[in-house]
């Protein structure tokens, strides 16, 4: 167990001296990318991972506190008002999709999650007095928690790290916790579960609700990071990036959707640098995973490294049963 | 008047448009009981397949039909392949067909990008076509009528194909029950080869019909397989009849929400699919519960 939290303390350390060992900003602002896209995967791999309900419409709750926030601060809001009526207006809508969506489970709530993403994008897109449409919504100004600015990549990014964080903190509480493990029961044997007296649409409504407040989160820090929302943030390939980060890292662990979140942001921001088809990369990627590792990355990584020891060892062990006896 | 005309016949060629399309893409679902998220991706390759076939890609200038039923046959070729590589590896496990086929539609996007480039390429109408019909007042081109004409056409092929063929039956067996299927002998998983073609093959060559109306541009895949699902949730999956009325539905809806009610265009469009998911999921004359 110490050297578990060894790990965390050092990855922690790690974490915080990220801007101060790469210089660049660019650099810096891809990191910032990876935690808050990271908060966007932890928050779908609650549903997906550990509630067995795969959604492709959690754009749509990225996109709705992302456009609450731009649109009050347009209007002429504080901050604090922008973000506390974005996560309101996120869990509104999130209790909405949950409420239609989970009448089904399997490929039926695929679709249902794909119809309200599309509404929610559709409605951002079209609804053009409201949203403007295509052209976006641009925010001027970041916010200042405590009096420090945000406005330099190092800020924003010391300001998203201490949220990334809190978020794991919850999602691993969350996973401890008796309602983490009857959410697993819910998907492994959700008939069982019922059973026992368990009251599996409440599990899942309220596992739908703690992931659509993360999404909402990193809803709210995507739109300061860029400072501008657009209707192409909430489109039917935000939420298939997002499914992807959560499948390719490994959907039901703590770390697989972080590592998957940094592996899509890497691809599009830093490896599109240098190969100019990265979109077919990462599609590739995708298909490479889900047929050959579809368990996620992290998991397939440790079964192999688990695999390579365990070989290592019965090596060693058949060398030394074959060496003659003294 | 005139302008209530128009919007009805070109609701009704969208719809037909929409049924080739989906009628493909209701079989797949119907059959193998994934959503095939390629679908969109099929309907752009089999257009851009086809433009290139009508410039002279093969040395031969073809003309507008030869260069859509060549493209629809090798956009089946590629579904055939995608489905023996991809699809048959993950035989059983629906969740992973569906994610393969995410991760494919991400790469066609790319390829076709990659080969026709980012500028949209109209495609002209067939000479013989290039015409107008004067009627009450209103001018309509005669494409659009002959595109409806199509519509008619396939979906009775497709009709017959289903009703009167020993693999139209074999496949409606598969949609109904595909266990029941495999006990009596039926090769389930040669079906499904010979569904995913077909679907693949129609998608391509509603592509290339298509051409004319709507031009191919990149996004046209994730433009059309929204579309697409509307339809087969609403008519019902595995249903011919279902998807030909919910073409026409959607068709109607399109049309005349974005004529209408443009801030609401793509609301109206989707809260039907919404409603019918939660009150009624097997659609309007689909069997089975998805």
């Amino acid at each position: 167990m110490t050297g578990r939290r060894i790990g965390v303390a050092v990855a922690i350390l790690a974490l915080i001296a990220v801007p101060f060992v790469i210089g660049e900003v660019y650099y810096v602002n891809i990191a910032s990318q990876i935690l808050l896209y990271a908060i966007f995967a932890l928050g779908l791999n609650v549903l997906v991972g550990y509630a067995g309900l795969v959604s492709l419409g959690h754009a749509g709750l990225f996109g709705v506190a992302a456009y609450v926030t731009a649109y009050l601060l347009a209007a002429g809001y504080g901050h604090l008002v922008a973000i506390l009526a974005a996560i309101a207006a996120g869990l509104v809508v999130t209790a909405g999709f949950a409420a239609l969506a989970l009448r089904a489970t399997g490929i039926s709530f695929i679709m249902i999650s794909l119809a309200l993403g599309e509404i929610i994008w559709g409605l951002a897109y079209r609804w053009i007095s409201l949203t403007n449409g295509d052209n976006g919504i641009s925010v001027a100004t970041r916010p200042a928690p405590f009096g420090l600015p945000l406005t330099s990549a190092r800020g924003f990014y010391d300001a998203t790290l201490v949220v990334f964080l809190v978020a794991v903190a919850a999602c691993a509480i969350f996973v401890r916790s008796p309602f983490g493990a009857a959410l697993c029961g819910t998907r492994d044997q959700p008939r069982r579960m019922n059973t026992l007296g368990y009251h599996v649409w409440m599990i899942r409504f309220w596992a739908f609700m703690f992931s659509g407040l993360l999404t909402s989160v990193a809803g709210i820090l995507f739109v300061y990071y860029n400072e501008f929302i657009s209707p192409q943030a909430l489109a039917l390939t935000a939420s298939a990036e997002g499914l992807l980060m959560v499948i390719s890292g490994g959907a039901g662990t703590l770390l697989g959707p972080v590592i998957g979140a940094a592996l899509v942001v890497i691809v599009k921001n830093v490896v599109s640098a240098y190969v100019t088809r990265w979109n077919f990369m990462l599609g590739a990627i995708f298909v490479a995973i889900v047929v050959f590792m579809p368990e996620g990355l992290v998991p397939g990584a440790v079964r192999l490294w688990r695999s390579a020891w365990r070989a290592l060892s019965r090596r060693e062990a058949a060398v030394i049963a074959t060496r003659p006896q003294p | 008047m005139t302008f209530w005309l128009l919007l009805t016949v070109n609701s009704v060629t969208f719809g037909g448009l929409l049924f080739l399309l989906s009628a493909g893409f209701s079989l797949i679902f119907g059959l193998m009981r994934i959503p095939n998220l390629t679908h969109g991706s099929m309907f752009m390759v089999g257009a851009y397949l086809g433009t290139s076939l009508l410039s002279g890609a093969l040395g031969i200038t073809l003309n507008f039909w030869l260069a859509a039923v060549i493209g629809a046959v090798e956009v089946a070729l590629l579904g055939a392949l995608m489905e023996r590589l991809l699809l048959r590896r993950l035989a059983g496990q629906q969740l992973a067909q569906v994610l393969v086929t995410l991760g494919v539609s991400f790469m066609a996007a790319d390829l076709c990008l990659m080969g026709w480039g980012g500028d949209p390429i109209s495609v002209a109408t067939p000479p013989a076509l290039a015409g107008f019909l004067r009627f009450g007042g209103a001018v309509f081109p005669l494409y659009r009528l002959a595109v409806i004409l199509i519509a008619a056409v396939v979906a009775l092929a497709l009709w017959l194909m289903l009703e009167r063929t020993r693999l139209g039956a074999m496949i409606r067996a598969g949609v109904d029950d595909p266990q029941m299927a495999r006990v009596v002998g039926i090769r389930v998983s040669q079906l499904f080869t010979i569904v995913f073609a077909l679907g693949a093959g129609l998608a391509g060559f509603a592509g290339m019909i298509g051409g004319p109306i709507l031009s191919v541009y990149p996004g046209l895949d994730q433009d059309m397989l929204p579309l697409a699902l509307v339809v087969v949730i609403l008519g019902g999956t595995g249903s011919l009849l279902g998807s030909f009325v919910g073409s026409i539905i959607v068709g109607f809806i399109y049309n005349f929400g974005q004529a209408l009610l443009p801030e609401l265009a793509y609301f109206i469009l989707f809260l039907p699919m919404v409603l019918v998911l939660a009150l009624r999921p097997q659609g309007l004359f689909g069997g089975q519960v998805l």
